[in-house]
């Protein structure tokens, strides 16, 4: 038997070293989780394989379908990652006290919050990456250079705090269970008529004025105008910004860590 | 004197009507383990979370290693190990790799497959959190607890839900942490765990300390001890009475059996014997009963079931 030396010596590991373990205990769950890889890859994967084609389906407008649909499916990514995934995993976590277990340890509650953005970067890193390739090997042709794909992770970065602060929200006041149907169920609804992968410009009047008020119509819109070559919209930008500042204030007046 | 590890004073806690903690004081000494006994809802998880920073006290005042539990957070976690009474793993992690994880937010954890052996953990250790039974969850819970070598322990309810052999194996290892310098504050609601393990045990009833003391002491405060003995019927009580210490009562409580009921010591059985031998009486099955621990827990917080 081996023996074990209880005298007490404590102390918290490294700042750096605390951090790089959460990450890589976040990302080890994720890639074991079946469900969440499904919504962060095979899905965003699936539609835009099948998006190739998509014009003959649904009117996406003037233009190639892969043009249209690739940039929409990159916004779907960061939905997926920085919403969905993040409220689901959080909302699970308070209810099995994991958040209140490392919350007795060494590890600052700001050690958690940069935990998940670690994670959620690496996971949207991959996701756009992996997508963007896939889009061009199916043709897409994006306009702007690498201008554009800088804009992309303006945009992205931004999108992410506006998702996640909003995931947060709901994972940090509803049960469970609950966060887990809503977050499900505004991905789906946001994926289908949220502006996400169909451009405004095809919605009626009225809807687009609401639509790009949304995170995901500005997102959307905001990689649509990108890879046109002309930038995002400021109003994209500005729309995406107040969502993370609101919702972002909402969290630290409302999250409960258990 | 040392400053107490853990010092609660006129605590009160309450959600929304219900008062869980109301007025509840205790102190910790530094290097012993301390029971916090009481029946469900009387407060201990609540006064224990406290204590581990989870809830800032409504009214009074809680120190833990002299210092503020909210305010001071950042410098207390790492010096404190927390048991909490469930979860507290991702569902989906392994045994191993959550312990790893915990104790890699540490700057000198203990050596973790060693650890894992010592509590008897290799059977499960890729086993996620979710598929683990709730005496494998406990074990678990108390290995995060320890692995960061704190030195200040809380446990809430460490041995719910385990087997005998669990159950020992985790009252040696608090023993032995005791040993190597380790201030233990536990909640049970099992008396022979109080007994077993603590120096000091503060029963708590309705939020508040209702008594404190060593187990002996505790066991043997209120209710006096009892003598049973057998003899022939209709002995002269009264007269045995008068030979006996002042406060000492005698009962005939059936034909031939009596009840001694007092302080219960060496020199009262010797005054017995020699009372009965002058008389010619010849006693049978002298049995001394000494009140035990779960007499004065029951007798203290009521035989009614919440």
């Amino acid at each position: 038997m081996t023996n074990l030396d209880l005298s007490p010596s404590p102390g918290a590991a490294a700042t750096q070293a605390m951090l790089r373990s959460q990450v890589a205990m976040e990302l080890r769950l994720l890639s074991r989780n079946g469900e969440q890889l499904l919504l962060t890859l095979v899905i965003p994967l699936m539609l835009l394989v099948l998006g190739t084609h998509s014009n003959d389906v649904v009117d996406l407008g003037k233009g190639r379908s892969i043009d249209i649909i690739t940039p929409g499916i990159l916004a779907l990514a960061v939905l997926s990652t920085s919403f969905t995934s993040l409220a689901i995993a959080t909302g699970f976590e308070r209810r099995y006290g994991v958040i209140k277990r490392l919350g007795a340890s060494p590890l600052p509650r700001w050690g958690l919050m940069l935990g998940k953005i670690g994670a959620i970067a690496a996971v949207e890193i991959a996701q756009l990456t992996l997508l963007s390739v896939v889009g061009l090997l199916l043709g897409w042709d994006p306009h702007g250079g690498v201008t554009a794909f800088a804009q992309m992770v303006v945009l992205a970065v931004l999108g992410t705090a506006a998702f996640g602060s909003l995931g947060l929200l709901i994972a940090g006041t509803l049960r469970a269970e609950a966060t887990l149907a809503v977050a499900n169920l505004v991905y789906v609804l946001l994926l289908v008529g949220g502006g996400l992968l169909v451009p405004l410009s095809r919605y009626p009047e009225a809807a687009r004025h609401v639509l790009e008020l949304l995170p995901s119509g500005a997102l959307g819109q905001g990689l649509r105008d990108t890879f046109a070559g002309n930038g995002p919209g400021a109003f994209s930008v500005v729309v995406l910004i107040v969502w993370a500042v609101c919702c972002g204030l909402g969290v630290s007046r409302t999250f409960k860590w258990e | 004197m040392n400053q107490p590890a853990v010092e609660v004073v006129d605590l009160v806690m309450r959600y929304g009507s219900v008062t869980a903690v109301d007025g509840l004081s205790l102190a910790v000494e530094p290097g012993t383990v301390t029971a916090i006994l009481g029946p469900n809802g009387a407060g201990k998880t609540t006064t224990i979370e406290t204590c581990e920073g989870f809830r800032s006290p409504q009214s009074g005042t809680v120190r833990v290693l002299g210092l503020d539990p909210v305010a001071d957070g950042r410098q207390l976690k790492p010096r404190v190990g927390v048991m909490l009474q469930s979860g507290g793993a991702w569902s989906g992690a392994r045994a191993y790799e959550m312990l790893r994880h915990i104790a890699s937010l540490h700057a000198n954890p203990l050596d973790v497959d060693a650890l894992i052996e010592r509590l008897g953990m290799q059977g499960y250790g890729s086993t996620p959190f979710r598929r683990l039974s709730g005496g494998q969850q406990q074990r678990l819970s108390l290995a995060m607890a320890i692995v960061g070598r704190p030195e200040l322990l809380f446990l809430d309810e460490p041995t719910a839900g385990l087997d005998p052999q669990a159950r020992r194996a985790t009252w040696d290892l608090v023993a032995e942490l005791r040993d190597c310098g380790v201030t233990t504050v536990l909640t049970t609601h099992f008396m022979d765990e109080a007994e077993t393990l603590s120096d000091l045990i503060h029963i708590v009833d309705a939020g508040q300390v209702i008594a404190s003391g060593t187990p002996q002491a505790l066991a043997s405060s209120g209710a006096k001890n009892t003598v049973r003995f057998t003899a022939r019927p209709g002995l002269d009580v009264e007269k045995l009475m008068h030979a006996l210490p002042h406060d000492t009562k005698v009962d005939e409580v059936s034909p031939g059996a009596y009840v001694i009921a007092g302080d219960v010591d060496p020199a009262l059985l010797a005054t017995l014997s020699a009372w009965c031998a002058g008389e010619g009486v010849l006693t049978e099955s002298v049995l001394v009963e000494r009140q035990t621990l779960e007499d004065r827990f029951l007798e203290l917080t009521g035989k009614a079931l919440r």
